[in-house]
Order: C-alpha cells, then sequence, then structure tokens
C-alpha cells in the first residue's frame, strides 16, 4: 500500500509498504529516518518514541497505515520543532497548523559541530544525560513533550513522564539533571 | 573498504579547538551532538542499497537431538536468497568460543540449550527472511535436560558435552564442570576452634541479563578480493576477527571489521553473536547482509549473568574479629563455556570481600547444564559473592551485638592486606573510609512521600497503583561494600594497542587517535581525546573508527579500557611527543640553550620548558611533517592460579565501592520502593568527573535492578527461557530509581596511568547486598536469594 504523511514538516510517500509493518519500520527502513531507535517491538523501552499529531507515541505500536494524512515528529527533527514552537508565558504547544508551517533543514555537519540544537538536546550533552545514546532519541522527545506542557515540572512529574522510557546506561540521574537543566534554562530569561 | 552505497560507517569525529579540557576535566562527548540530533549510527542502522536481512532459526528445546532439517520449503519462497545449515559450513573449524571453542556455529545432530542456532535465511525483506525460517522444518528428539548440580553431576549424567579435551578437561572432578578453583591459605578448620561465633548462610543468585537497549546487529559486505568487510557492535573487534576468520577460511586481513555504534554492552556482546552469520550469508548469496536481533532474540542471542547457589560459613570472636571464613559457589555456565572459567577465577579469588581473613577455604565451580549459556556481565563473578558475604557480615555482626557497619570497619583491608591468593594489595583500599563516607551521608527525611500537599503516591511503594498512602510502609537503611578486579587476571597477556598522529591541518596542530577500543556508551573517545589534549598540548582532536587495521585494543571488559587503551594513548602520545621534539631540536635547537638542556613540554600549542619559557610554536615545529606512532602498551604482568591452592598473584588492581541503601517497604503487599541508594567510590583519579559519576550511578542501578526485579526464568523441568521480552523481565525504569548520590575519593594507584583506577564494576557489587540489607532491615525476613519478590516478603512465595 501507500502512505501519504507528514514527517518533521515534510510531506513524505512511502511505497510498497506491508500492512504488517510499523511506522517504526517504515520511519527507519523506507524513509532513512534511523534516529527514532527499535530496542523491544512491543511498546516497553520508548527508545522508538515519536510525536504523532503532538502526542508521544511509540512509533513501534503504530500501523504504519494509521499515520495517512497525519503528522509525524522525530528525534530528526526536534531542534525545528522545538524552536519553532511559540511559547508565550504559560500557554505553550504547537499547534497542528503551525506544525505543518516550517520544515526541517538538514546539516551539513558530519560531526554535528554547529548544529543547532533543542534546549533539551543541549541539556543532554551538558548534564552527561548521554552516554551509549540509544535510548537518547526516545527519551529527547518525551522530555521535549513533558516541557512543552509543564515548563516546570517536579522531580516526580519528570519520573511520571519518563517512565515509559527505559535507560540502561546512566541510572537516569543525569537525565534527571539535563530534563531539570533545560527546564531552568526555559524559564531564564532571553540570552541568558 | 565498502562502496558508497553502505550508509552508517562511522567517520572521524573530530573535537574542534573551541573544546577545552584535558584529564580530570568533565569534557562532553565527542559524539554527543550525533547521539541527540539522531545522526549517530547505531550497528542496526547500517543500511545498504541492495542488502538482503538474515534471519537466523532458533532450537525450540533445550536439550535434544536433531533427527532432520528439511529446508526445501524455505528455500521455494520468493524472495529467499539462501538457507544455511550446519552442512553449509566451509571449512573444518565450526565452532567458536572465547576461551574454549565447543559453541557451533550452527547446531551440529544436537542442541543444547533453548535458542540455539540451527539455520540461517537471507531474504530481500527481514519478514520474508522470519517467515521463511518458520518453514524450516527441524525434526528433534528430546533428551533429558541437565539444570542443577544434582542432575549435572549424577553417576549416569548425560554429558553436555561428549569428549572434552580443552585445558581445564584434566583437573575438573566431573566433565559437567567447565573449571574449578579452590583457594586454600592458612587453616580454616582450626581457625574455627578460636570462633565465638559461628554464622553460615546458603544464598541464591537468579540470572540477570544485560540487556543492553541497542540490539545484537551488524552488516555484512562481501568484496571484491574474496573477503568481507563487517561492521557490528562488539566488545572486542579483534577477539571476534579471531574467532570469525577460521570459520569462514579467509586469512584475518581478508575480514576487514569496523566497530559500528553501540547501544551499550555491559559484558553481553564479548561473545560472538551474529557475526559469523551475516558473513557466512554475505559471501553465499554475494550481497551485502544485515542482521539485526528482535528483543526476543536478544534474551537467546546473548549469554547473561551466572545464576548461583552459595554456600558460606563465617567465624568471629567476641571482639569482632573475623577468624574464618569457608565457602562453596557454584555457578551455572549453562550449555557452552564462553567466560566461565575466568568467572570462577574471579568467584573464587575474591569471594571474601575486601576483608583481612587469614585462613579461608574456597572452592568455586562453574557447571555446564542445558540452560542458556552464561558468560561476562558487568561484575562478573564478583558479584555473587559480594550479595553472599554481605549477608554474611550482617549475620555476623548482629552474632556479636557489633553495629554492622562498624564491624565491617574493624576487619576492612587496606594496602598492605595479603589476598586469600597469596597476592598483596598494593595500592590504596580504603574500605573503611568509604564506609565512613556512606554513613555520614544525610538520611532521607522519614515519610519523604508528604508534603505541604499532601501525599504523592509516585513517592511510595506501588506507586502510581496507589495501593498505599503510607499505611503498613516501613522503612529500613542497609550497608554494603565490595571489592573487584580491574584488567584481564590470571597470566592473561592484556595490552591494548594505540595510534597517534600529529601534524598541522589549516595551520593548527591536530592530533589523531586511532585505537581499536569499543567505545560501547563508557565515554572512552571523551577520555582519549582528553589524554591528547593533556599529552601533546593540542586544542584539536580527532578521533579515528575504532577497526582491525590498527593493533588489538583488548576488551571492552573488566573495567580495563581506561587504564589499559587509555594508557595505550599516553604511552603513543609520549612517543610521539619525543618524536616532535627531536624535529624541534633539529629545526631549532639552536636558537635557545633549553632545548639541549631543559625537560620540554607541549602546551597550548606550544613547546615550553619545564620552568613555562615558551620555545617554539608546534606549528612551526611541524611544519611539513607529521609525527605517527603506533605501539603496544602492557599493565604489570599476572599469574595464573595454582589450581589446587589457588595462590598466585593473578590481579593488577582492585576497584573498591560502598552503598548504603533506604527502603520502604509496604509490608502487606511486599512491595519496596527504593528511596535512595548512596555510593562512594574511590577512583583513583577521575579522569573525567561527570563520567565517573554517570558510571558508578548506572552500575549502581543495575545493581538494584537484580536485588527487586530482573530475572531470566528458566523452566525448571525443560530448561525453557519464560520470560524473554521486555514485558516478563522488568529493568528499573525512572520511576523505580531512587536518588543515587555519589562522593568520590581518589587515592592514586601509583601503578596505573594518572593514578586511575577502572571505575565501572565496582558500583554493581555492593549495591545489591546493600538494597537486600535494607529489605531485611525493614522486613525483619531472612531473605537469602535475590531478586526479591513481592511472595518473598508476604509470606506467599510457592518455594
Amino acid at each position: 500500500m501507500r502512505v501519504n504523511f507528514t514527517v518533521n514538516g515534510r510531506k513524505q510517500e512511502a511505497d510498497d509498504v506491508w500492512e504488517g509493518e510499523s511506522l517504526l519500520y517504515v520511519l527507519r527502513e523506507r524513509m532513512g529516518l534511523p534516529g527514532s531507535k527499535n530496542a523491544c517491538e512491543q511498546g516497553e523501552c520508548g527508545s522508538c518514541t515519536v510525536r504523532l499529531d503532538g502526542v508521544p507515541v511509540c512509533s513501534c505500536l503504530v500501523a504504519a497505515g494509521q499515520v495517512e494524512g497525519r503528522e509525524v515528529v522525530t528525534v530528526e527533527g526536534l531542534a525545528d520543532y522545538a524552536n519553532n514552537r511559540s511559547c508565550a508565558g504559560s500557554s505553550c504547544g504547537t499547534t497542528l497548523q503551525e506544525a505543518q508551517g516550517w520544515s526541517a533543514e538538514g546539516t551539513d555537519s558530519q560531526t554535528g559541530e554547529g548544529t543547532e540544537l533543542a534546549p533539551i538536546q543541549q541539556a543532554f550533552i551538558d548534564a552527561g544525560a548521554v552516554q551509549c545514546g540509544f535510548c537518547t532519541p526516545g527519551l529527547l522527545v518525551a522530555a521535549d513533550e513533558m516541557l512543552e506542557r509543564n515548563p516546570n515540572p517536579s522531580d516526580a512529574d519528570i519520573r511520571e513522564a519518563l517512565s515509559g522510557n527505559l535507560c540502561r546506561c546512566t541510572g537516569y540521574e543525569k537525565i534527571m539533571d539535563a530534563v531539570r537543566l533545560a527546564a531552568a534554562r526555559q524559564s531564564e530569561p532571553e540570552g541568558v | 573498504m565498502a562502496d558508497t552505497r553502505t550508509t552508517g560507517i562511522p567517520f572521524n569525529v573530530t573535537q574542534g579547538s573551541h573544546t577545552k579540557g584535558g584529564i580530570g576535566e568533565s569534557t562532553l562527548r565527542p559524539d554527543g551532538t550525533l547521539k541527540v540530533t539522531g545522526e549517530f549510527a547505531y550497528s542496526s542502522d547500517m543500511w545498504h542499497e541492495d542488502m538482503l536481512w538474515g534471519q537466523i532459526l532458533r532450537s525450540t528445546v533445550a536439550h535434544a537431538e536433531i533427527v532432520s532439517i528439511d529446508t526445501g520449503e524455505a528455500l521455494a519462497t520468493p524472495g529467499v536468497y539462501a538457507v544455511l545449515t550446519y552442512d553449509d559450513l566451509p571449512t573444518d573449524v565450526k565452532n567458536y568460543g572465547l576461551e574454549i571453542q565447543d559453541t557451533p556455529v550452527l547446531a551440529h545432530g544436537k542442541v543444547r540449550h533453548h535458542g540455539e542456532p540451527v539455520a540461517l535465511v537471507a531474504a530481500d525483506h527481514p519478514e520474508t527472511a522470519r517467515r521463511a525460517a518458520a518453514k524450516i522444518k527441524v525434526e528433534y528428539r528430546e533428551l533429558p535436560v541437565i539444570t542443577d548440580e544434582a542432575s549435572a553431576t549424577a553417576p549416569d549424567a548425560i554429558l553436555v558435552h561428549e569428549g572434552r579435551d580443552d585445558h581445564h578437561s584434566g583437573h575438573v572432578p566431573h566433565p559437567n564442570v567447565v573449571h574449578r578453583q579452590p583457594i586454600v591459605r592458612g587453616d580454616a578448620a582450626a581457625a574455627a576452634e578460636r570462633a565465638d561465633v559461628i554464622v553460615t548462610g546458603d544464598y541464591t543468585f537468579g540470572m540477570q541479563d544485560q540487556a543492553f537497549l541497542g540490539p545484537e546487529s551488524g552488516l555484512a559486505v562481501p568484496a571484491e578480493d574474496g573477503g568481507v568487510d563487517l561492521y557490528v557492535a562488539t566488545q572486542w573487534l579483534h577477539s571476534d576477527l579471531k574467532q570469525i576468520a577460521p570459520v569462514l577460511g579467509l586469512p584475518e586481513d581478508k575480514v576487514r571489521m569496523t566497530l559500528a555504534g553501540v547501544g551499550g554492552a555491559f559484558g553481553g556482546r564479548e561473545d560472538l553473536s551474529m557475526q559469523i552469520h551475516a558473513c557466512l550469508l554475505a559471501l553465499r548469496t554475494g550481497k551485502p547482509v544485515k542482521i539485526v536481533y528482535n528483543r526476543f532474540e536478544s534474551f537467546f542471542g546473548h549469554v547473561h549473568r551466572h545464576p548461583a547457589k552459595l554456600h558460606y560459613e563465617h567465624g568471629a570472636t567476641k571482639d569482632g574479629r573475623i577468624t574464618h571464613m569457608k565457602c562453596r559457589i557454584v555457578l551455572d555456565g549453562g550449555a557452552y563455556a564462553s567466560a566461565s572459567p575466568a568467572v570462577v577465577g574471579n568467584a573464587s579469588s575474591l569471594s571474601v570481600g575486601p576483608y583481612v581473613i587469614d585462613d579461608v577455604d574456597i572452592e568455586a565451580v562453574a557447571l555446564y547444564t542445558n540452560n542458556p549459556p552464561c558468560g561476562a556481565m558487568r561484575g562478573f563473578g564478583a558479584v555473587q559473592a559480594c550479595f553472599a558475604y554481605e549477608a554474611q557480615m550482617d549475620k555476623l555482626a548482629d552474632a556479636l551485638g557489633m553495629d554492622r557497619v562498624e564491624f565491617r570497619q574493624l576487619n576492612a583491608m587496606e594496602q598492605g592486606t595479603i589476598m586469600p591468593t597469596g597476592q598483596p594489595v598494593d595500592s590504596p583500599a580504603p574500605v573503611a573510609e568509604l564506609l565512613r563516607r556512606i554513613k555520614a551521608m544525610p538520611l532521607p527525611p522519614e515519610r519523604q512521600w508528604e508534603s505541604s500537599e499532601g501525599s504523592d503516591v509516585r513517592q511510595l511503594p506501588g506507586g502510581l497503583s496507589n495501593t498505599t498512602h503510607g499505611e503498613g510502609v516501613v522503612r529500613g537503611v542497609g550497608y554494603a561494600v565490595g571489592i573487584k578486579n580491574v584488567g584481564f587476571s590470571e597470566g592473561f597477556d592484556d595490552y591494548s594497542t594505540a595510534r597517534v598522529r600529529m601534524e598541522v591541518i589549516n595551520g593548527e596542530p591536530v592530533a589523531t587517535v586511532h585505537t581499536a577500543m569499543a567505545e560501547v556508551g563508557q565515554g572512552g573517545v571523551t577520555v582519549h581525546a582528553q589524554i591528547a589534549r593533556t599529552e601533546l598540548g593540542v586544542a584539536q582532536v580527532t578521533i579515528h573508527p575504532a577497526d582491525t587495521q590498527v593493533g588489538s585494543a583488548g576488551s571492552t571488559s573488566a573495567s580495563r579500557q581506561t587504564y589499559v587503551t587509555g594508557g595505550a594513548v599516553k604511552n603513543a602520545c609520549e612517543l610521539v611527543r619525543e618524536k616532535v621534539l627531536e624535529i624541534g631540536r633539529r629545526k631549532m635547537g639552536s636558537y635557545h640553550p633549553s632545548w639541549a638542556t631543559a625537560e620540554l613540554l607541549l602546551e597550548s600549542g606550544k613547546v615550553v620548558t619545564d620552568g613555562g619559557e615558551v620555545l617554539a610554536d608546534l606549528v612551526d615545529v611541524l611544519e611539513g611533517e607529521a609525527v605517527e606512532v603506533e605501539e603496544e602498551w602492557r599493565h604489570r604482568p599476572t599469574e595464573p592460579f595454582d589450581l589446587r591452592t589457588g595462590q598466585g598473584n593473578g590481579h593488577v588492581q582492585y576497584s573498591f565501592a560502598a552503598h548504603r541503601a533506604v527502603v520502604e517497604v509496604d509490608t502487606e503487599l511486599g512491595l519496596v520502593k527504593v528511596i535512595e541508594l548512596a555510593c562512594a567510590q574511590d577512583v583513583g583519579k577521575a579522569l573525567n568527573p561527570l563520567s565517573v559519576i554517570g558510571q558508578i550511578q548506572g552500575g549502581t542501578l543495575q545493581g538494584m535492578g537484580i536485588a527487586v526485579m530482573e530475572e531470566i526464568v528458566v523452566d525448571p523441568v525443560t530448561a525453557k527461557v519464560r520470560n524473554p521480552s521486555f514485558t516478563d523481565y522488568l529493568l528499573p525504569t525512572i520511576l523505580d530509581t531512587p536518588t543515587i548520590p555519589v562522593d568520590v575519593l581518589e587515592l592514586a594507584d601509583e601503578h596505573a596511568p594518572y593514578g586511575l583506577r577502572g571505575i565501572g564494576e565496582a558500583p554493581t557489587l555492593s549495591s545489591t547486598p546493600a538494597v537486600l540489607a535494607a529489605i531485611r532491615n525493614a522486613t525483619g525476613l531472612e531473605l537469602n536469594r535475590t531478586p526479591v519478590r513481592p511472595e518473598h516478603l508476604t509470606g506467599t512465595a510457592s518455594a
């Protein structure tokens, strides 16, 4: 079958998709977007978390056909997505219309130096929240969505929001630090 | 090398001149940006435009003769390019193994454990490959299963491996024992006579899975010269190579291996998984073949932590001195040897823990059974022992009416203590100090779930299940300390190799570090760049991908890489520096007398004297010249343990950590919430403090996992794995995880580069017994097995 959907602000068309293929498979193997990771294929680990019409989902549990006509944001588009988010006072969030109004931009830098990052991405690097990094894309998408809803989360809020994302390397402490850091930077005035 | 149609090939990563930080600074990861943008290519992300997908058919039973294999229907499936069985193996070498080559590449006439590889399929879509594999008809004639020591060593026991002729077969008491290591020192029986109290215990340690998140995977690309390029996630490229090449019938230089992105390891990638299978399919079909395990297969595709039964006896005098220790440790190695012999060596030699005990009688064995193969996992034999001896320490202290921490401190080893192997501990061993520090940390407040806004169920046992608001919840506190060896032991030639190049690029001096070290997430690449900056005075450092075009780095195991490959990088940098200074003397020696007389350093892009006087810019010295050195580096040699007495200077270095666990237990439902798991560890020298703390916290949580939730459950009747998924094998989530405050001590080991101590494993040891001690403290239960489940706390366990 053919599936038409929007990925990171760009219209995409996937051909010859099997009925049994997941959104994760289509992203990784057909769209050339392997940033979303496959670690359990049963919705337990959260490594494949993407936004589907703004809602964080395990893309391994979404059948490809279900995304017809819908909006997907992956870790590859997270920086642009977060940086285009309109945020006035406490009413943060991205409408579908807003999401359709921008496109992810590629980067030429192989090492990633100079790449513009979302605040949560920078915070993960700065706080030492990345070790092997396999859980990182899913955690970033989930954490970014939580900060969008709840800019000043308590520790218990952070733990609850990220409880669907397994990490085996860090013991989660530096991930907590990273989310706290991103929240603090978000609440600082511009330029700090 | 593979053509440009392969995507995901690792490339040089350069930390530019804006990156600061030599050793001792919390420099950020060079691959951090790639990892947060999704651009970092893991082995499962490798892709080639006309690649095939490989699939492995695994045995559905644990122990059986293979009567027949019919591949006809699978081969006839549209989209299938090849189906291979044992009969298709190209050479006489059909087994592999880390130490004993007992593991069949594909089963030959017999399977010895549930999930053993039987046949391979390559097809143009992973689902086609899976369905075709399911069409292969294998007829099994089931055999009785060997599942424990009694069935393994019964007089009429079936031999898991007939006709053993490996180097351990001559000294083991039974062919179903992989290796046995006794250690006898002093006279434990006589010392027991002096004891005022004697405590004994029988302990059971469950089978833990490494559960790295990045599944086993890789891409094999056939090359025009008849060889193969293999991109794979592993812990030791050169060990893989040595095992792969003979099976393929290729010289090692025609199997070109490159480390693809590794999503965690923790010991689970020491053994081969899909490497040979992908190469066989690629060479057979002439097409690139990718294999990616799913989580179900991953549970069968790597070895696990040995489950263990441990019997301990300790005695002590009234004044609190330990008189003696006797123990017997039985490790279940499963169907194939993997790292079992070395795990036995660790379990026996570290079985006394970090204590002074002169009279010991120790025996450790690993069994061959039909259970899943077990091998390396973080802590490697020392973990199981620590769980048992720390329970014993609490029992002894209680029997004497002493404080549990003070009792440990009284008996704590220190620099100069003689190990039961006769080896003196010749670097700092601050065991008592670590315990003091951990005890001195402030305790989390009582009833921490309460605040001015009411009680937060998320901070209570049962969490969002809302099972209690504090009723029936009891707090407990427990302490534990452990000892782990660093590096490969028992006489192994544990070296590493580094190639360092220094040159001027775009008007700036640049160092390139090339090793075969497997970066599995630990941050070795960060540390290598820091070492190069410290030793060579450069700002810009390029890390070359790890591959087999440079000499072996040894394994990313045994807490050894910062010590050994870090040591190799430091050594290579020092040799490069000497050559750079030679060039400087040749070009500029006549300009300043200090070139000939002073101790010279490279700092901030300049040649300086030890007094700080600048002699030259590195750019001018290196103008038109590049310096490159590749050199092996070794730590102090070790010796094997005597097979009868266990005596020998077997270990390189020791690593110590202590934990204090604070738990809250809902005694009615048997639910445990670990509130805080504090750790104090001596790291010798923290080359990167941020990464050190990350390692300690990660190791601590893996220790907590086996205390309260993680266990591979093997059916005792069929030897089949009951819970091969993340739904049924429970890993700690961020909600299960306590705060993990860390206190880092830095007492230099003069034998090690920069005084550092390997750190990765020690925190995994004492975490588990600390949590168990805290649960015992809360509940008053004996709890001699780990993990602890609700039924163990409510008296409803069946066995």
